[in-house]
């Protein structure tokens, strides 16, 4: 498979790109110092294009790369790759689905943790000397409050299972209710958030879900609501949530993901009831490497004909 | 004179800030507050003290031989913390004084922030927060890459009662949990280990969850570090008198054990300057039960606990003196 032309568009992992490059003839696009002239050149070699969520292959690389057959993609989400003209050309498209699972639900109960009880608060009042002058606040209790969850797929059910240990009632919104699960419920987003003391994003990025926690659903959630996210940052609308935070109308936020990254609101950074994460959900060093080899291996199966691990198309 | 109908005169100890039981207190018995004065305790104790029958100390005031000598009408001491290693039990058994502590009120809580300690440490958090904080998210870039939560050996130092609420939380995480304590417990499934050391050297996190006695004083020494290893990490919402602190300071700032969360340490509010720059310790200052909903629960159980020695009923959380 020397010959291969993989086109890797950014840098993601340092293990990735060796493994790539032991299999096959990887092409670096970032060091391209014109990136056309870079495809022209390898447009009749480059079979393969490895993204991840923020980069992927726009309708414009899928045809300026006429040998194109498989995009495989270093994360879940697939918003940086146009899937319906993959579709049209019969480019596979792999993602790294569950491997991402238990990182990004860890990471959503410390969010949730670390918001209620003030962990990154109170180590700043250590760190400060402050304790010396006395006692750190009260703050609020976890087990028990009720959780709602955006999204019961992969991501949305591991949350779950883990507030569940917690003795957290259990609700969720989603497209259509789930059979096989016995958490509550509710047809909109507004009526989730009205019943559950803290909300989590945990669903796709897609057109219908862009903003889908806007400031109606924050002033559902209320003064004394927290709202978590762990999806992508276009799922909340920024600007209603500093406003909702700064005049108190939302009770707090803990963030990994935002708007424009790593761009985040200023106004956020005074603030104590917030925790603010630089997009860290997928990334452990167990789990890194565990995707890139599961990119590796779906290149290895596409081109030895064998059936993709994880297909999307 | 007291008649026998008038309501016990009960000493209340606090700090400023914790008043959660004094309206409760004040309807069904006749307070007698601590701080009468700026002199300290237990010379500034008033003489109506000396009547006092029941001791509500809440936070963690000593209760030593000079202090109860100054209290010969007591009965019962009520406590609002789960640790009793700042009461002298013995002179407690010798003067026929029983003791309630905080029973279960706070294990939920305490629980709860153990794993939020584990989940800040191994994924950095507060690290991660201050980097955004900062601006560096932008200037430098992603930031560095955590340890996964999920599927890591968890070894819990104490199986009581937040031990336990401790290793259920965990299991959803497809965490590994095994655990040391004086005696195995027969109602679980959970490997046990009869020493600390084999504990450590088979887990990468240790949970401290004991109660501190002179038995548990240092449990953590040098050695179990060096055993937990240097991707290791331990969480103590126990007493900071379980880890040997001058050792263990040694050992992040060396590398011999990966990472730290602790909500008590061993001179409180004192904490060692060099942990202040590292960035794989989580610190909290001894508030793992400061919930309101911690101190609701404490404030019945105390009540309970003071009702029930009244009228000769069976106590909600009694010490054993022994």
């Amino acid at each position: 498979m020397e010959s291969i032309g993989v086109l890797m568009m950014c840098p993601m992992s340092s293990y990735l790109e060796n493994e790539l490059q032991n299999r096959f003839n990887l092409l670096r696009f970032w060091t391209a110092p014109e990136k056309s002239v870079f495809l022209e050149t390898h447009r009749n070699s480059i079979r393969a294009v490895v993204g991840n969520a923020s980069a992927g292959a726009d309708a414009q690389l899928i045809t300026d790369l006429p040998k194109l057959e498989i995009v495989s993609s270093f994360s879940v989400g697939l918003d940086k790759i146009d899937l319906a003209k993959c579709k049209e050309k019969g480019i596979r498209v792999t993602n790294t689905p569950d491997v991402l699972t238990e990182d990004v639900a860890d990471l959503a109960i410390g969010l949730i943790l670390a918001l209620l009880r003030r962990l990154c608060e109170c180590d700043r009042f250590v760190r400060s000397g402050k304790w010396k002058t006395g006692d750190f606040k009260l703050t609020t209790k976890f087990s028990g409050k009720s959780v709602g969850i955006i999204g019961l797929g992969r991501i949305g059910t591991a949350i779950a299972k883990r507030a569940e240990a917690f003795s957290c009632p259990i609700n969720y919104y989603s497209r259509t209710v789930k059979p096989d699960v016995d958490y509550k419920y509710y047809p909109t987003v507004v009526e989730l958030a009205k019943n559950s003391d803290i909300l989590v994003v945990a669903c796709p990025l897609t057109d219908e879900t862009r903003h889908i926690v806007n400031g109606e659903v924050m002033d559902a959630l209320g003064a004394k609501g927290v709202l978590i996210n762990i999806g992508r940052g276009p799922h909340v609308d920024e600007q209603e949530l500093v406003k909702a935070l700064t005049e108190g109308r939302l009770g707090g936020a803990a963030l990994d993901v935002f708007e424009q990254e790593p761009h985040v609101p200023q106004e956020l950074f005074s603030l104590e009831n917030v925790v603010l994460l630089p997009h860290v959900g997928s990334g452990t060093v167990e789990t890194r490497n565990a995707m890139a080899d599961l990119v590796v291996n779906n290149l290895e199966a596409h081109f030895s004909g064998k059936s993709l691990i994880t297909p999307v198309v | 004179m007291s008649k026998s109908s008038d309501p016990p005169v009960v000493l209340l100890h606090r700090p400023a800030s914790l008043n959660f039981m004094d309206e409760l207190l004040t309807r069904n018995f006749q307070i007698v507050k601590t701080h009468t004065s700026s002199d300290p305790i237990p010379n500034s104790l008033s003489s109506q003290a000396a009547l006092a029958r029941g001791f509500v100390n809440i936070g963690l005031l000593p209760v030593t031989e000079e202090l109860l000598s100054k209290l010969p009408s007591l009965q019962i001491i009520v406590l609002t913390s789960v640790g009793v290693d700042h009461i002298d039990l013995a002179a407690c058994k010798r003067r026929g004084v029983v003791v309630t502590n905080a029973g279960d009120a706070f294990s939920e809580d305490v629980a709860d922030t153990a794993v939020g300690l584990l989940i800040s440490v191994l994924r950095r958090i507060p690290a991660a927060d201050r980097y955004v904080r900062s601006g560096n998210w932008v200037d430098s870039g992603d930031f560095i890459l955590g340890s996964k939560v999920s599927g890591k050996r968890v070894g819990i130092v104490g199986l009581g009662s937040i031990g336990s609420h401790v290793a259920r939380r965990l299991e959803p995480f497809g965490c590994i949990i095994s655990y040391h304590s004086r005696s195995q417990k027969p109602d679980t499934t959970f490997r046990y280990y009869p020493d600390i050391l084999s504990l450590a050297a088979e887990n990468e996190v240790l949970v401290l969850c004991c109660s501190l006695t002179d038995k548990t004083r240092h449990i953590v020494n040098r050695e179990v570090m060096e055993s937990l290893g240097k991707d290791g990490v331990i969480i103590n919402v126990g007493r900071g008198g379980l880890i040997d602190e001058k050792e263990m300071v040694k050992c992040l700032v060396q590398g011999v054990i990966g990472g730290a969360g602790l909500d008590v340490f061993e001179k409180e509010p004192v904490v060692p300057e060099e942990l202040i720059g590292l960035d794989n310790i989580v610190l909290s200052p001894h508030s793992a039960m400061a919930t309101a909903g911690s101190l609701n629960n404490v404030g019945e159980v105390a009540f309970a606990n003071l009702k029930a020695f009244f009228s000769n009923q069976p106590l909600i959380s009694p010490v054993q003196l022994d």
